[in-house]
């Protein structure tokens, strides 16, 4: 059987989800063959085992982290060689699209990227993509060189499939490239407990009509209350309200999950293309021409600030 | 030396029109009126910026690849203040892919001569997000890209990428190729006088045979990748929607319960 290349997204060998469902689609293509790399690497094949990895091919050196993308691209190339795979797939999130770029370029192979849904076919894989906003959903595939495939959270279930998940050494010769862009400094993020915005099964977003940065507390508290992750809209980070590492929407984070909840939010052509495709929507807006309500399954026409707090003391109440 | 800059745009169909496909399934450029993609303004906002910490020591060209309309993108870069610009424009380019389109951005950015290629994130059309980080590996020159903060010096460019783990500061020498994300800077509005200034500046054409390509390696044929189907989204179907008489909270919990989300 054919072997797929997954590269794989982790923090310090936690392996993050889109990586795991990225696992499952491999499995309906080949035999998955994972690269981990950087600080950690090799704890990730545990994880990667249980979920259908039949190899764990791992390489760390400081390259990873003092400069940008190209040391991690003369990796995946290295794997490439070492295995001639059938489709290289990875996580669709800003650095993992440039990786898939550019070894794209290096094997001669067309890119697909953030990919919502992938299937075996007679040519090669088949990629579902969502496009123009989420108005047209289009089926495409590569047809020069190995497929090589980015693709977004929340695009398949997460399988237990146990496999041998055997780990090797791989042995990567950094490019002239490598050390072209240095990281002279890297702040983590703060950690706000909450889920992954992009992973997560249930956000709360804010607008324009939470009008201002202190009344987000009310959408954090709704959000603590499901479990949730928390979103904004394009008007709410540029007022300064919410930080843009929160923004959904076509220059922001798009989202994916079982259920969407806009709050004072218009619906915007920029914010529908984020979250058009989560599963189930709901909106609270004062306005009940808001384009947002075109879009729901259930909406409020009312004011957020009282609708909201008393759907949060629901929430807690039902969930004792 | 002055510094020389060449910014990357795209013209692209207005994201607020009926945006559709045309038959052959590439994006359909007729029925919806094209522009300056919106994220390729910050590009040259900050292209305008970095020109003026030179103390005007530098020289901006701006560079499309598209169909004769894509003048109009150009124009707009050129009335914000950009000084020449480069127009790749050849009928074998129809239904290019990324792969394609990235080979004659190069060799067009080659052609010209620069020291920093800026680009926006991404397309306001095709999305990828990717064709920066494929120009510098077909260039063979450092990639800075998604940056939020920019600044040239020295030969040396630095910025801020804030990514999603981690908010990182980045160098390189020049030559490089950067891109800007929408947190740059707002995009200047034209003025009359670069409205009526960006007339007379110089747009120069440029066709396959100029940049020594073979139509074979681009257009639709010669695509890397090969749409088999698109399908218009069903419209959701009509939801429920209630007016708060001070009971709306209650009612939204009542329906997440029923979908078993609490």
């Amino acid at each position: 059987m054919a072997e797929v290349l997954v590269y794989v997204d982790h923090v310090d060998g936690a392996v993050r989800k889109p990586t795991l469902e990225l696992l499952t689609l491999a499995r309906r293509i080949g035999e998955p063959v994972a690269v981990a790399l950087g600080s950690g690497a090799e704890a990730t094949a545990a994880t990667l085992a249980e979920h259908g990895a039949v190899k764990v091919l791992t390489a760390d050196a400081p390259e990873f982290t003092d400069y940008l993308v190209v040391p991690k691209v003369d990796a995946l190339q290295a794997a490439y060689d070492a295995v001639s795979p059938a489709a290289v797939l990875v996580p669709s999130s800003a650095e993992g699209k440039e990786i898939a770029a550019r070894i794209a370029v290096r094997i001669e192979s067309g890119i697909i990227t953030d990919a919502i849904d992938l299937e075996a076919g007679d040519e090669g894989p088949v990629a579902t993509q969502s496009v123009f906003a989420a108005a047209f959903t289009t089926k495409s595939r590569i047809s020069k060189g190995t497929p090589v495939i980015t693709v977004k959270p929340n695009s398949a279930p997460v399988e237990a499939a146990p496999a041998a998940g055997a780990v090797e050494a791989l042995s990567v010769s950094f490019s002239a490239q490598a050390t072209g862009t240095k990281v002279t400094a890297r702040t983590p993020r703060e950690s706000t407990g909450r889920p992954e915005l992009t992973e997560a099964a249930i956000v709360v977003s804010g607008g324009r009509g939470v009008n201002g940065a202190e009344n987000f507390a009310i959408i954090e508290a709704l959000a603590d209350s499901l479990g949730a992750a928390v979103g904004a809209s394009r008007a709410a980070v540029d007022a300064g309200w919410y930080p843009h590492s929160n923004q959904v929407g076509q220059t922001g984070k798009s989202v994916s999950p079982q259920l969407y909840i806009a709050s004072g939010i218009s619906g915007a052509i920029q914010h529908r293309a984020g979250m058009q495709t989560s599963k189930t929507i709901v909106a609270i807006n004062k306005d009940a021409e808001a384009p947002i309500f075109d879009l729901v399954d259930y909406g409020v026409v009312g004011d957020l600030f009282e609708v909201v707090p008393q759907l949060t003391d629901e929430v807690k109440t039902r969930k004792g | 030396m002055s510094l020389r800059i060449v910014v990357c745009v795209k013209y692209v169909p207005d994201a607020t029109g009926d945006r559709h496909f045309a038959e052959d399934l590439t994006v359909d450029r007729d029925d919806v009126d094209g522009l300056l993609s919106e994220l390729d303004e910050y590009a040259v906002e900050q292209a305008l910026q970095i020109k003026e910490a030179a103390d005007d020591d530098a020289e901006i060209t701006v560079l499309t690849v598209g169909p004769e309309d894509a003048k109009d993108a150009l124009r707009k870069a050129l009335s914000m203040g950009a000084d020449k610009a480069v127009h790749v424009e050849d009928d074998d380019l129809h239904g290019t892919d990324v792969m394609g389109t990235s080979l004659v951005l190069a060799k067009a950015v080659e052609e010209t001569g620069y020291d920093l290629v800026i680009a926006g994130m991404a397309s306001t059309d095709g999305t990828m997000g990717v064709l920066p980080a494929i120009l510098a590996e077909r260039l063979g020159v450092p990639q800075v890209t998604l940056l939020s903060e920019v600044s040239v010096a020295d030969g040396v460019v630095k910025g801020r990428r804030d990514g999603d783990t981690a908010s990182e500061q980045l160098e390189a020498s020049l030559p490089a190729v950067v891109s800007v994300t929408d947190q740059s800077g707002e995009a200047r509005y034209p003025s009359f006088k670069g409205i009526m200034a960006a007339k007379k500046k110089p747009v120069k054409s440029l066709d396959l045979d100029d940049l020594d390509i073979d139509a074979e390696t681009v257009g639709l044929e010669g695509a890397w990748t090969k749409v088999d189907s698109a399908a218009e989204r069903p419209a959701r179907t009509a939801g429920t929607i209630v007016k708060d008489e001070g009971e709306g909270g209650k009612q939204l919990a009542e329906f997440l319960a029923g979908q078993k989300f609490i």
